[in-house]
């Protein structure tokens, strides 16, 4: 049982002149093994709703709960995928993905155990001494993805892992992912702002407003699983699709509005 | 050389001879950020010094005085004779010894002070200020007081040598590890790594092929503020060889002296080369970080 939960969580930052309010309070909880999507415009604050939650930022009320504890630093409990990577180049793509083990001081044959497991799960078969800089960008964040599940987080947090890459090796990462998912249970909060990413992986999703952000829409995805490429085709998956689509035009089109208005009475 | 990624790797190999397209001259050599072929680059590389020594050699034979402007061939004499008659190469042995001590101390104390200050705010802050003021301070207007201080001796040298490197250093690599990427650290922690271990094994790591090239340039400063020092006063060393020349107007001793500090230097700047290609294999070639390929460009 590995629920997340966040309970009233808003975040304001303080400018020169005036109060920035970046996430409006926002309460949801992700429950055990979920698979939860946060789609919203940029800057809606989504991957501070993230950051929150990983402990690398302190929101300024409310709290996240992991399990009903409070977290208030960053742990291993939260492995977390961002969508720069982040690989130590200095370091094999093993001994990357092994670092949270090291740090733990799980014994080396433990360790490799793990890795090896991992690194063949992620079709990373053959690259476990190169360097990431002889990897491609689909490559580093598969390692990236392996290094977060080495340490076996109760949550794992994906900050728009997919978004650097292009758009066929972002479809074959997406199919990858789910395997991995279904294979894993993981509880996962998945930042995009790519619909069809968002539908193909989530179980639910949630859709947020523009800035202030919050929750505005929650769409349950009703996809049988497992979802492979033919998933594009189905019809509940265009539906799905054509709903959360909805929801975020009209979010930005109150953006446009309301930077119309500001432009107007500055 | 062979470090160097090949700049046409992504074009495709021709397939045979009489397939290959022929571009004009001008296509080939004009064409802004294009790459010429590597033969081209070595011929012209070596032609900028065949065009360095026929223009000297001309000029040499124009002005026709050896006192002033000996041709080159005067001047490879002139290192022959010192090396073998003149203990030039002890000349040689005090000024890289000078080098060394000056350069390992800055660097002892700069090294671990730069890191310190790049990773925290409050180490920077305290000693940012000063040491930015003192960086505008010449090392070489620092000679006559450390003469008054330290007297003629060694200590004065290294000082020298000390006060040129330091500041630059520390702010150099302070900057190093301040643009470690945050997210590097993130991860890190969100792997469960304490602060300490985060210091140890991600900022640190992160850092090293970027001291090492950093070190590389001030060592290239070490030399002229050394050959100053030595210019002013030193009974020994390349700059006090050079002083000594002057006074017998021997132009070919002087010339050949500055000749050698440049090979010495490129010697220098070669093992730092070799050493960084040793150690981190991992970094990639055409990373576009401090100067690395403008260093290169020289071998």
């Amino acid at each position: 049982m590995s629920e997340i939960q966040f309970q009233d969580v808003a975040m304001r930052f303080r400018t020169r002149d005036r109060e920035v309010r970046a996430l409006e309070r926002t309460s949801l909880t992700v429950p055990d093994g979920q698979f939860a999507c946060i789609v919203g415009p940029s800057g809606c604050g989504k991957s501070t709703l993230l950051n929150v939650a990983a402990g690398l930022i302190t929101p300024t009320e409310g709290e996240v709960l992991v399990d009903g504890k409070p977290t208030t630093e960053p742990g291993a409990d939260r492995g977390m995928v961002f969508q720069s990577y982040s690989l130590y180049p200095w370091l094999s793509v093993r001994r990357n993905i092994e670092f949270g083990l090291e740090i733990k001081r799980v014994a080396k044959p433990e360790r490799e155990k793990i890795s090896s497991e991992l690194i063949r799960l992620m079709k990373l078969t053959g690259f476990a001494d190169a360097y990431p800089m002889a990897l491609s960008g689909g490559m580093k964040q598969r390692v990236a993805i392996a290094r977060a599940l080495a340490n076996d987080p109760q949550v794992l947090l994906m900050d728009e892992p997919f978004g650097a890459l292009a758009a066929l090796p972002r479809q074959v990462m997406q199919e990858l992912l789910t395997d991995i998912w279904q294979r894993y249970r993981k509880t996962v909060l998945f930042v995009t702002h790519d619909i069809d990413e968002a539908v193909f992986l989530a179980d639910v999703i949630y859709v947020m407003t523009t800035r202030p952000g919050q929750i505005r829409n929650t769409v349950p995805v009703d996809i049988p699983r497992p979802r492979t490429f033919d998933t594009l085709g189905t019809d509940a998956f265009a539906r799905i699709r054509k709903q959360v689509t909805g929801y975020i035009h009209e979010e930005s089109l109150r953006a446009v509005e309301s930077e119309l208005r500001v432009e107007a009475s500055g | 050389m062979s470090e160097r990624v090949p700049a046409t790797r992504s074009a495709p190999a021709p397939l045979a001879p009489t397939a290959r397209r022929r571009r004009g001259f001008l296509q080939t050599y004009l064409t802004p950020k294009a790459s010429i072929p590597p033969r081209a680059v070595l011929v012209l590389g070596a032609g900028s010094f065949v065009v360095i020594v026929v223009a000297w050699t001309l000029l040499a034979d124009l002005i026709a005085n050896p006192f002033f402007l000996p041709s080159p061939l005067t001047v490879v004499q002139a290192e022959v004779d010192m090396i073998q008659n003149l203990g030039f190469l002890g000349d040689v042995a005090w000024s890289t010894f000078r080098i060394l001590a000056g350069f390992l101390l800055a660097a002892i104390i700069a090294v671990p002070l730069g890191l310190l200050m790049g990773s925290f705010e409050a180490i920077r802050a305290f000693f940012q200020p000063a040491i930015n003021a003192i960086r505008y301070m010449p090392a070489s207007a620092f000679i006559p007081l450390l003469i008054l201080l330290q007297g003629l001796g060694e200590n004065e040298k290294i000082t020298v040598i000390w006060i040129g490197v330091f500041f630059q250093l520390v702010l150099m690599v302070m900057d190093i590890a301040q643009r470690v990427p945050s997210e590097m650290l993130n991860v890190a922690y969100t792997l469960g790594a304490t602060r300490a271990t985060v210091f140890r094994k991600v900022l640190l790591p992160a850092t090293w092929p970027e001291v090492v090239d950093v070190l590389r340039i001030t060592m290239g400063w070490a030399w002229t503020y050394l050959i100053v020092a030595e210019l002013v006063a030193a009974n020994a060393g390349i700059g006090n060889f050079i002083l000594v020349a002057e006074r017998y107007f021997r132009a070919d001793r002087i010339i050949a002296a500055i000749i050698s500090i440049g090979i010495l230097g490129l010697m220098t700047d070669y093992l730092f080369g070799l050493f960084h290609r040793w150690a981190f294999p991992y970094v990639e070639k055409n990373a576009p970080n401090t100067g690395r390929r403008l260093f290169r460009g020289g071998r």
